[in-house]
């Protein structure tokens, strides 16, 4: 049975950054996969914050993930929103479609 | 007081009728310019009047300061000596009878208080150019007279060719216009002053005979550079050789306009230039050769062209032309007297002529070509009359008053005795036997003889009303007696008294007293060319009138060159208008649309072609905007942590 330490919650906490990244900008198809994409690399950020504070003995960083996850919970509120009104307005949420920045 | 109020009432007439036309009428602006104008045609022969009686002293009203810079100080002021008062006396009267005679003339047209305006304008600055005390005032009336005729013969703006005539005179009045100035900056530079009160004084005028000016290593004496400068500039106004094309075209105006402008008055204007400097002139013997070599020869070169015009007005402008050389011979031999009175003399009957030509056609329905006339006698006797008596004194023939004026001319250019005298009475001689000549053909065509007329013309023929038929038997009267009446005053025994020093000639200079014991066969020969020009125009008119056209078929180059009017628009066409043109389109196109206007074009073109290149950039996907986020964001935090 081997330690959880430190090395191990930034690795799984990476994976998830990494992971979130390319959910963004691989993904062709559904806008709201996006949304959990950010929502992924937020939560990754939080698990370093918490790692960190575990590790360091200091809640500051426990702190600034509840803060994290509140933005988070604001921005997520925000942002399926948008989406819903975007589908009302253009009948359509594929990530091709959303183009109107075309030059 | 009364001097001042005849040359400012026809400027309150033309403000009124010009500004407040459009609220009072055609009605109440032709009123307020008549009445401006009979205002001054009552107070400016008064003035002239009080003056030559001894009732008024010549002297000098001063009105204001114009202009005060260092040592060159202009101010507004009329002057009031003989020469200026004869001349406001004339040109209020006749300008007078033409605002009367244009209410009748122009009774059908829809612009009439714009034309009375112009009109009332015109003689305002012809009254400032006459009554001027320095050359600026001069030179403001000069332009003034310039621009309202630009703006008459271009009256009827809706026919090209009265567009183009009028920007003709325009531009041939500013070529001739820009020596006047340089005469009159070279004029300051040498007395130091523009004030006739300085310039005129023949004691300051002869200190600077000896004076000279340096240009490109050679020398020139400065009165001579001064009196050629004034010159070209009275030969622009008064249609002399080579700068005489505008005149016949100007004759697309009005009718009332050519009597006005381009016969009574402002043509006259370089002849009163030349009185007026005669101080200066006298001791510029040069200049006055080549004044008198001019006048001879446009005297001549206009009678020629006058024998073959169809065109009623274009003969008449032709005879102005030649008139105008006459008075320019007088000036040029030293007979400055001579060339005013025949200036006074022949404002009547040529505006006697111009006017009853306006008639004429006005009876014939705007019709202007002769060839299309004839026996129109019997339809309007009246007018006939009337265009007999100006013809008689344009031709010459005593007791009218052209024929005391032209002998008067001719006389003192035989007297002069020199090489360009000779020539000059030469000239004269041969230009009044075609003077008369041309007349009667115009009279032969015009009243007598078979009728080519169509029949529509005819039968709407009529005499004009009387509202124009006064004016014409006011200037008839004045072409019988202004020359008898006046003879004594102004070239006679009484000249010295007439002109009290208004007009200023060398102690040596005695042409106008020799001119009075030429022989006697000078005084009778222009008396005898005049009877046989009017001869041969009845043999080839009247008696045998296929004569004209056998002559015009066998001597057809002579015929076509007269007829062209010896070439001259065609000539400047080529060497001046063409190659002007050329280097304009020239400008044109490389200087204006390739370099002034590409700079700008191609600075837009650029910086809208790197805008359609950049704007690639903004796909609209976001994942593409993502990813670039991202590389931004690494590739910061890369170069953060290798400069670390």
């Amino acid at each position: 049975m081997m330690d959880v330490s430190l090395g191990h919650y930034l690795v799984v906490s990476a994976i998830l950054l990494v992971l979130g990244v390319f959910g963004i900008f691989l993904n062709r198809k559904n806008i709201i996969v996006i949304l959990m994409a950010i929502e992924l690399i937020l939560l990754s950020v939080n698990l370093n914050l918490v790692a960190f504070s575990a590790a360091l003995n200091d809640l500051a960083g426990q702190v600034l993930a509840m803060l994290v996850l509140t933005v988070a919970a604001a921005e997520a509120a925000i942002g399926l929103a948008i989406v819903v009104i975007y589908f009302r307005n253009r009948g359509s949420i594929q990530v091709e479609d959303v183009n109107l920045m075309k030059g | 007081m009364i001097y001042a109020l005849a040359i400012f009432a026809p400027l309150v007439g033309a403000c009124i009728a010009g500004l407040l036309g459009r609220v009072i009428g055609d009605r109440g602006a032709m009123t307020a310019s008549v009445a401006g104008m009979v205002v001054a045609a009552i107070c400016g022969p008064l003035a002239f009047f009080q003056l030559v009686s001894g009732a008024a002293e010549p002297g000098v009203v001063h009105l204001g300061t114009w202009i005060e810079a260092g040592r060159f100080t202009v101010s507004w002021s009329l002057r009031y000596d003989t020469l200026s008062a004869v001349m406001v006396g004339m040109v209020s009267f006749v300008a007078m009878l033409i605002h009367v005679y244009s209410i009748g003339y122009m009774s059908h047209d829809p612009s009439r208080a714009r034309f009375f305006a112009y009109l009332s304008l015109f003689t305002f600055a012809m009254l400032m150019l006459v009554t001027a005390d320095n050359l600026l005032q001069l030179f403001f009336g000069w332009e003034g007279v310039g621009l309202c005729s630009y703006l008459l013969i271009g009256f009827w703006y809706d026919r090209p060719s009265a567009c183009a005539a009028a920007i003709k005179a325009f531009v041939v009045n500013r070529v001739a216009d820009l020596p006047f100035a340089v005469g009159l900056a070279m004029i300051f530079m040498t007395f130091g002053s523009i004030e006739f009160a300085t310039i005129l004084d023949p004691k300051l005028v002869a200190q600077h005979a000896k004076d000279t000016y340096s240009l490109f290593g050679c020398t020139f004496p400065a009165l001579e550079v001064i009196g050629f400068l004034l010159f070209i500039g009275a030969m622009g106004k008064s249609a002399q050789l080579f700068l005489h094309v505008w005149l016949p075209d100007a004759m697309e105006g009005p009718t009332p306009v050519s009597a006005l402008i381009h016969a009574a008055t402002m043509v006259t204007a370089g002849v009163f230039l030349m009185a007026r400097m005669s101080p200066v002139m006298e001791l510029a013997p040069y200049a006055l050769g080549f004044v008198t070599f001019i006048g001879a020869s446009t005297a001549l070169f206009a009678a020629t062209i006058g024998c073959v015009q169809n065109d009623i007005k274009r003969v008449i402008a032709y005879s102005t032309c030649s008139q105008l050389g006459y008075m320019f011979v007088a000036a040029g031999v030293g007979a400055y007297q001579a060339s005013v009175y025949h200036l006074i003399t022949h404002a009547f009957f040529k505006a006697l002529l111009f006017l009853s030509a306006g008639s004429v056609i006005h009876a014939m329905s705007d019709e202007q070509d002769i060839r299309k006339m004839g026996g129109l006698a019997r339809l309007i006797p009246a007018t006939c009359a009337v265009m007999w008596i100006g013809n008689l004194a344009l031709a010459g023939i005593p007791p009218f008053a052209g024929f005391y004026s032209k002998d008067a001319i001719i006389e003192a250019a035989f007297a002069a005795h020199s090489a360009v005298g000779n020539y000059a009475f030469f000239c004269t001689v041969v230009a009044a036997f075609l003077t008369a000549f041309y007349s009667w053909r115009l009279l032969f065509m015009t009243f007598h003889g078979k009728s080519r007329a169509d029949h529509h013309a005819l039968e709407h023929a009529h005499e004009s009303p009387y509202v124009m038929l006064m004016p014409l038997f006011v200037l008839a009267l004045g072409a019988i007696v202004a020359g008898f009446a006046t003879v004594n005053a102004f070239i006679g025994d009484g000249q010295a008294a007439f002109w009290a020093g208004a007009i200023w000639t060398h102690p040596d200079n005695h042409v106008l007293e020799h001119a009075h014991h030429v022989p006697t066969w000078v005084k009778i020969l222009p008396i005898f060319t005049a009877v046989a020009g009017i001869a041969l125009a009845w043999v080839m008119y009247i008696a045998n009138p296929l004569l004209p056209v056998r002559l015009a078929n066998s001597f057809r180059p002579i015929y076509l060159f007269l007829l062209n009017k010896w070439y001259f628009d065609e000539l400047y066409n080529a060497i001046i208008v063409r190659p002007i043109l050329c280097i304009a389109r020239g400008f044109w196109k490389i200087g204006d649309e390739a370099m002034i206007d590409g700079v700008p074009n191609g600075l837009a073109e650029l910086t809208a072609g790197t805008s359609r290149q950049t704007v690639k950039i903004q796909t609209g996907s976001l994942a593409v905007y993502a990813f670039v986020m991202l590389i931004g964001v690494v590739a910061l935090i890369g170069l953060y942590m290798l400069v670390r």
